[in-house]
């Protein structure tokens, strides 16, 4: 069997009393898109976060294609985010820099220099999200959230990473927004054959972006199978979520 | 039991405060290192710093003179005024010199500097903070610890020794306009008098004083904006909590330098 290309195993992370992460075991095959899905508070942005080296778990194992990401530091580190893209959940665009300077941050690491070159890259990175040339010399603060969403993915693929991470990519976006930023994930994913890894609570992003769906909860991960065997998990949990229902295993003040 | 409690509850209230306060101390101690780290180690961002110069030091130009200007001017009425009381009229240009350059120079623009700059400096890394702008730019292999922190502090330990000097410079020239204007001095004679009070420890302890007010004023920017948290509310707070702290910071480091330079 080959490496899984992101493996976690035991991973925990409580914040003073209350544990948000209470043994993650979770493996995502190379290729794969896998969204993780659970309600507001059940710690899927805490674990986004210590797999990108944010936060620090209290225990447990993250490894990339084998290597330990826990612990790692220096240069090290700074080589295994080389491989990730990251989609925050309100953009987080520099505010101070244009959007051909956000797009191509990565590459650049915020040296100025090289220009004309960084400006055709981001150019040419808009254009595959469905942005027109004239957006790369416009300021974050005037775009719209929509447009800022696909700055945003524009910048997380302009590096070509192996890995893409996406935090509530629809969130705040109305439905037809929100199914264009699906679709561009979808395309994108497939066109970099990148391994991607989403979390979201909204049900039609993660049936449009998935191969396979994981749920956590209880600062575990419940059930997790293919995108096809969501509506037939057998998890009473995995239903009352997928179906929206109040009443069920899940009470509306579990996780805070 | 209840007696005990109220007896000693001022002291745990006491002890708590001063816990705290110390552990106050120690994080922006440890900030304050890790931030010196970043400004002597690669990678440097040159333009960022010089966007920072010309924010901390051009534009606060502005606030540092009037504040100068005026402060300069009721200071020599102050002590023609108070000289009068032992016909000691003449010793305004002398006194104005020494207050403005030992003192009120570098203390005023200090204080306004760290009401203007400290202030920004915390929203703008809180705001950074609360829309994930930070981590984004973890995520992207750059250390807002080099590309954020260092140039604002660096510019603000640049810039504040450029400040002080014009304010004391505009400082004196406020004393002068009113001395000659109002007060019927000469001219010539207020400002030779001046020059001839001037000594090089005060010019050189004005400027270090400078020097370390930019840096703690950006110090307590970067440290409450850096750390802050809670959406709206933790940007506003950090706002204030960087005010507070740079100004205290700053009369704490004036008595402190004023005493080693001139305590004798």
């Amino acid at each position: 069997m080959s490496v899984p290309r992101l493996s976690i195993r035991g991973l925990k992370k409580a914040f003073g009393p209350k544990v948000v992460l209470d043994g993650v075991d979770l493996d995502v095959a190379v290729g794969e898109s896998l969204v993780i899905i659970g309600g507001s508070g059940t710690g899927k942005s805490v674990l986004l976060k210590c797999i990108l080296g944010l936060i620090h778990p209290d225990s447990g194992s993250i490894k990339l294609d084998g290597q330990e990401l826990v612990g790692l530091k220096g240069k090290a580190l700074e080589q295994a985010r080389a491989r990730f893209g990251m989609l925050f959940q309100g953009g987080a665009l520099f505010d101070s820099l244009p959007v051909w300077r956000n797009v191509t941050f990565a590459l650049t690491q915020g040296k100025l220099g090289a220009g004309a070159a960084m400006h055709k890259i981001a150019v040419e990175n808009l254009a595959k999200v469905g942005l027109e040339p004239r957006v790369a010399d416009l300021r974050p603060s005037e775009l719209s959230g929509g447009m800022q969403k696909r700055v945003a993915l524009a910048r997380a693929i302009a590096a070509n990473p192996e890995i893409l991470f996406f935090d509530e990519p629809t969130t705040g976006l109305d439905p037809i927004r929100a199914d264009t930023i699906n679709a561009l994930i979808r395309q994108q994913v497939s066109a970099m054959g990148a391994t991607a890894l989403t979390i979201t609570h909204d049900m039609a992003s993660a049936r449009h972006i998935a191969d396979r769906i994981a749920m956590l909860h209880g600062g575990r991960i419940l059930w997790d199978g293919p995108v096809s065997q969501l509506d037939s998990s057998g998890n009473a949990f995995v239903d009352q979520f997928v179906h929206g229902r109040s009443e069920g295993p899940i009470t509306a003040g579990a996780n805070g | 039991m209840v007696l005990a409690d109220t007896l000693f509850r001022p002291l745990i209230v006491l002890g708590s405060f001063a816990l705290s306060l110390l552990a106050g101390i120690g994080r922006l101690a440890m900030f304050a290192g890790r931030a010196v780290r970043a400004m002597l180690t690669p990678p440097w961002y040159p333009a960022r710093l010089f966007e920072q110069m010309a924010l901390i030091g051009w534009f606060s130009l502005p606030v540092v003179g009037m504040t100068a200007l005026f402060t300069g001017a009721a200071l020599a009425q102050q002590i023609y005024v108070g000289g009068q009381r032992f016909s000691a009229e003449s010793t305004v240009p002398a006194v104005t010199v020494i207050a403005m350059v030992r003192e009120l120079g570098p203390v005023l623009a200090g204080l306004m500097v760290a009401g203007r700059v400290s202030s920004a400096i915390a929203a703008e890394l809180a705001t950074m903070r609360v829309t994930e702008q930070l981590d984004a730019m973890v995520t992207l292999r750059t250390d807002p610890w080099r590309y954020l922190i260092a140039p604002r502090i660096i510019a603000a330990t640049l810039m504040m020794p450029v400040l002080v000097g014009v304010a004391n410079i505009v400082g004196i020239l406020g004393g002068y306009l009113l001395a000659v204007y109002r007060l019927d001095f000469n001219g010539s004679t207020y400002l030779a008098t001046t020059m001839r009070y001037l000594e090089a420890d005060d010019i050189v302890s004005s400027l270090v004083k400078a020097a370390v007010f930019g840096f703690l004023l950006a110090l307590a920017g970067c440290y409450h904006g850096y750390r802050s948290g809670g959406g709206a509310a933790g940007v506003g707070r950090a706002t204030t909590n960087s005010v507070v702290t740079a100004f205290i910071l700053i009369l704490m480091f004036n008595l402190a330098i004023t005493v080693a330079v001139f305590g004798g």
